[in-house]
């Protein structure tokens, strides 16, 4: 891997957001909008619901503020392909002293501090208008978000795989596939509440893992290193997965000249 | 020829049963410059992402500074470079904000002033905090060529390089070529369309029909074999009637 690299493609999405920060807006609005609605609808179920469970209903700010780090680092890797497509700058960096080792660290960190800048505002937001504070899990909130960082990037690098593989008609994924695992993850409600079959496929997903840490440590205080663990492991299977297909979906789209066909939109 | 800098060997590309590339050879030796010419579809275009290691050839090999492409990608990468119609630099940053992300891709030293040196090279300094995507064709062509430049390649590939630009800008982009080739020693493969270019800047041709060499050499040969007086006239008989000439070529070899 080459810092040089790495650091020149990070400074390239750098550029577009200090010189266009009216994109500032795709990065802050949306997060913006899901925390108000689920924030006034955790309070309108607080004050419409009996004392059994008001405190529970505060985790729907938590899994929001949860679920955004997931989607802005699988929205780091996807989109930092995309921009090179739009504007018609790929085969540049591609026929450039670039590895895809490179070029995939890039998209982390930027994926990273995609994450960063959002939750952070959410974070600050939740606790000022809605005096929910997502530190009470103190230290083992660092290993959960971090974990959820991972799977994003593993998602964001099967979007770009399926872009490159199907072709610019399929840029829609890079905004979908997160949506696709959301039912299953059990991010607004507990892993048990879903039906059976279901469970099946949450229980694979390394973010179930992370959304029921995050409700069982707010509720109970102590740090689910089961859950940890096992997010942790397979976000490590999801992760090696992820760089095999986007590595062989490269070693692909160069034999069928798949990149220069981008390059011609 | 000492050891040449660019050795393309019998490659061959195939996207199903349409053949893009089919058994194409050349070298290019330390200093020149080999015009790769065609019509549309003759498969210039494939050849030249062929040595970029951007489409990988179905058959055959490619070495560059005598080492092979496949193996010694990322280190041949650094000592060439590219620059082609077909591709922008991204519209939303500055001139000097892309020169300065490619100039890092390629770890170019003292890049600041390299730079400068480069946009003074193509004439447009004056461009350096312009919006890329507000720059005119010409403009945008010759801030691509200044990519292509930063890193002082030792080969560059030159795809359609003078397309839609006016005459005048056309004649600046041939001179500045035609100063790195002598003042740098670059070697470079250049496709066209505009003859002009190719009589003026390359030192051998390849004239290429559907995906295959129909006849190559200096730019005299070339004229000869064919008993025309110009390049254009040359093109224009290939694009025409490529099949025909094929088959006079190779009964005249015969």
């Amino acid at each position: 891997m080459s810092w040089s690299s790495i650091s020149a493609l990070v400074l390239r999405y750098l550029y577009l957001y200090t010189r266009n920060p009216i994109r500032m807006i795709e990065l802050l609005f949306w997060p913006l909008v899901h925390l108000l609605v689920w924030g006034f609808l955790t309070e309108f179920l607080q004050k419409h619901t009996t004392d059994s469970f008001p405190h529970e209903i505060t985790y729907l700010i938590g899994a929001v503020i949860l679920w955004d780090v997931l989607f802005r680092a699988q929205q780091g890797v996807a989109i930092f392909f995309l921009e090179d497509v739009w504007s018609r700058n790929l085969l540049n960096v591609f026929a450039a002293p670039v590895t895809n080792a490179d070029y995939l660290f890039a998209t982390y960190i930027v994926g990273f501090m995609r994450a960063t800048v959002t939750s952070t505002l959410l974070v600050v937001l939740s606790l000022v208008l809605y005096s929910f504070n997502i530190f009470t899990l103190s230290w083992a909130l660092i290993p959960f978000l971090f974990n959820l960082l991972v799977f994003g990037w593993a998602l964001g690098m099967i979007s770009t795989a399926l872009i490159v593989r199907w072709g610019p008609a399929a840029e829609t994924l890079a905004w979908a596939v997160p949506f696709f695992i959301q039912p299953f993850a059990a991010v607004f409600y507990p892993l048990n509440d879903l039906p059976a079959g279901v469970q099946v496929i949450s229980k694979s997903l390394p973010c179930t893992y992370v959304f029921e840490g995050m409700r069982s440590g707010l509720r109970d205080g102590v740090v689910p290193m089961n859950d940890l663990l096992m997010a942790t492991g397979l976000n490590v299977v999801y992760l090696a997965l992820a760089g095999l297909l986007f590595v062989r979906v490269m070693a692909k789209a160069r034999e069928k000249g798949l990149l220069t066909k981008f390059a011609s939109q | 020829m000492s050891q040449p800098v660019l050795s393309v060997k019998k490659i061959t590309k195939t996207f199903g049963d349409f053949t893009a590339v089919d058994q194409l050879s050349f070298e290019i030796g330390k200093g020149k410059v080999l015009g790769l010419l065609g019509a549309n579809g003759a498969g210039k275009t494939t050849a030249i992402n062929m040595v970029l290691g951007i489409i990988s050839p179905t058959s055959g090999g490619v070495e560059v500074f005598g080492e092979d492409l496949t193996k010694s990608r990322i280190a041949i990468l650094r000592r060439m470079n590219f620059c082609s119609t077909y591709t922008q630099l991204p519209g939303n940053l500055t001139v000097r904000q892309n020169l300065k992300v490619f100039g890092k891709l390629y770890r170019v030293k003292n890049l600041k002033q390299r730079i400068d040196e480069v946009l003074g090279l193509l004439e447009i300094s004056q461009l350096k905090d312009r919006v890329s995507g507000h720059l005119s064709a010409g403009e945008s062509t010759r801030l691509n060529l200044c990519k292509a430049l930063l890193n002082r390649p030792e080969l560059l590939l030159l795809d359609e390089p003078t397309a839609s630009l006016d005459p005048d800008i056309a004649d600046k982009v041939r001179k500045v070529v035609k100063r790195v080739r002598d003042e740098e020693g670059t070697t470079m493969l250049y496709t066209s369309h505009n003859m002009r270019d190719v009589e003026e800047v390359c030192d051998e041709i390849v004239f290429m029909h559907k995906g295959k060499i129909l006849v190559s050499g200096t730019n005299e040969e070339v004229k000869q074999h064919f008993e025309e007086e110009s390049l254009e006239d040359v093109f224009i008989r290939v694009a025409r009637s490529g099949d025909i000439e094929a088959k006079r070529l190779k009964e005249a070899k015969k």
